[in-house]
């Protein structure tokens, strides 16, 4: 026998539940405990970047909003540089832009929104440009291991269609549902960003 | 959102920064989903209608995914660690007094650092401060429930809180969930993020719930139950329970292919 290879092994998912807003958001769930919350605001009046609203709703397999999720976003800066210590690109950081944020989608709607600053494009694998884009992360009662995708951007048609990831999409169509179509009202910047967990629209999710 | 979070929730401390581990910057090892429940769990009955049919698309790691956000002692309060006293009202919550502690690891066993995780569970009734739950067991005035700490330099964490009770649930007719607590984990990578559910050793009703059963792996299910630690005891106050994490590992950055390209 060789010796054993002693990795530990991951712990295993579980699902957020019906309750995760207690946890994340408390204020959701309908009390006030901590001084500081996290929120779906990423920017203040200072961050550096186009100001724009995410907006969209999470479907189960029957068409119906999920009144119940909780969506994580995470995202480079107005450059394209993220706010972590792998990310070692002479790009300036911005020092009012965690580049992180969480949302419960409303209860009544099913509606999510995020208000922060449209990313920079960041380098993928092997020299290549990614196109600009923000990682989600979604959990809710019934999802028994978060979902991962990512949001592109519907006004950058050309480095979409060079986008490394987008690429390996095999079924070109389905490259649609990682985009985030833009809109422009009242002098607000916003992003529609419908997800399906199921069926013909079916969001493209990631193992990461 | 107050003051003193505008300035704190978004930056991140340059010192951290440039102290930061620098195993913090190799690839991830790839998740090895055979330990985690598949999406679609007939027994889990919500599950059916919200998991995904077609496959996943697997990623080589790219900054994104290795990158995530850090957080800091200056975000969270001094209480946020007690869950006895941080909605103490007229007085402490009703329930068995506990700790809860152990260390954040990553799959090559070390310690993960300054990482954040965020805890909620039912009060010892079984009934969630939640405009949604309507279980019959009353609200304790002096129970939020929620709680969150940072880990240590060494990846130990510590918290307080009172034991959780079961609590019925609509999936078959009567199911009752065994007493748990969830976790939400960061790690220092977005795609480290894990939310998992802690039981305590002894419980019957983990062999029959449908939640616990989404999980394939019989070793991976008792990797869910903490352990009774009397060593951790405060003697005539409060009682301990041992759980340990185990996050996703890294590759070394002995030969790598550089994630920014050449
Ligand atoms: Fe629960």
């Amino acid at each position: 026998m060789p010796q054993s290879l002693d990795y530990l092994k991951e712990t295993a998912s579980q699902t957020a539940g019906p309750y995760v807003h207690i946890g994340l958001i408390p204020k959701q769930a309908g009390f006030d405990i901590f001084e500081n919350n996290f929120t779906n605001q990423l920017v203040g009046p200072k961050t550096r970047g186009e100001k724009i609203r995410i907006e969209g709703k999470v479907y189960d397999g029957t068409g119906t909003p999920l009144r119940d999720v909780l969506v994580e976003v995470w995202q480079a800066n107005s450059e394209g540089r993220y706010n972590h210590p792998a990310d070692t690109q002479a790009k300036k950081l911005d020092p009012d832009f965690r580049g992180w944020g969480r949302a419960g989608s409303d209860f009544k709607t099913g509606t999510y929104e995020f208000h922060t600053i449209k990313p920079g494009p960041v380098p993928g694998r092997g020299g290549k440009t990614m196109a600009p884009h923000v990682s989600f992360w979604i959990v809710a009662r019934g999802i028994n291991i978060g979902l991962q995708t990512r949001m592109y951007f519907s006004d950058e048609e050309e480095a979409n269609a060079k986008d490394p990831v987008l690429n390996l999409i095999e079924q070109e169509k389905r490259r649609q549902t990682l985009i985030a179509r833009r809109e422009e009202k009242g002098g607000e910047v916003v992003y529609h960003f419908d997800i399906h967990i199921q069926g013909e629209q079916e969001t493209v999710f990631l193992d990461v | 959102m107050d003051r003193q979070s505008e300035a704190s929730l978004r930056g991140v401390t340059p010192t951290l920064l440039s102290n930061a581990p620098n195993e913090w910057k190799g690839e991830l090892f790839h998740r090895d989903r055979s330990i985690h429940p598949p999406g679609y769990t007939p027994g889990y009955k919500t599950s059916v209608t919200r998991s995904p049919t077609k496959a996943l698309l697997s990623l080589q790691n790219s900054l994104s995914e290795v990158t995530g956000p850090i957080f800091n002692h200056n975000e969270l309060g001094p209480l946020d660690n007690d869950l006895i006293r941080n909605y103490a009202k007229t007085g402490d919550p009703i329930g068995q007094r506990i700790i809860v502690h152990g260390r954040v690891l990553d799959e090559s066993g070390r310690g993960v650092p300054n990482t954040l995780l965020e805890f909620w569970q039912a009060n010892a009734g079984g009934r969630y401060r939640h405009k949604n739950d309507t279980y019959t067991a009353p609200i304790d005035p002096n129970f939020g429930g929620c709680g969150r700490t940072l880990t240590d330099e060494n990846g130990f964490y510590h918290f307080r809180t009172i034991k959780p009770g079961p609590y019925p649930w609509r999936n078959y007719a009567n199911d009752w969930r065994p007493a748990h607590i969830h976790f939400s984990l960061f790690g220092a990578s977005f795609g480290q993020r894990l939310i998992t559910q802690m039981y305590f050793e002894g419980d019957p009703l983990i062999a029959t719930c449908p939640i616990v059963a989404t999980i394939p792996d019989k070793d991976a299910i008792d990797r869910l139950i903490a352990a009774y630690d009397a060593r951790a005891t405060v003697p005539i106050d409060t009682r301990a329970y041992k759980f340990d994490f185990v996050l996703r590992g890294r590759r070394s950055t002995l030969f790598e292919n550089k994630l920014e390209g050449n």
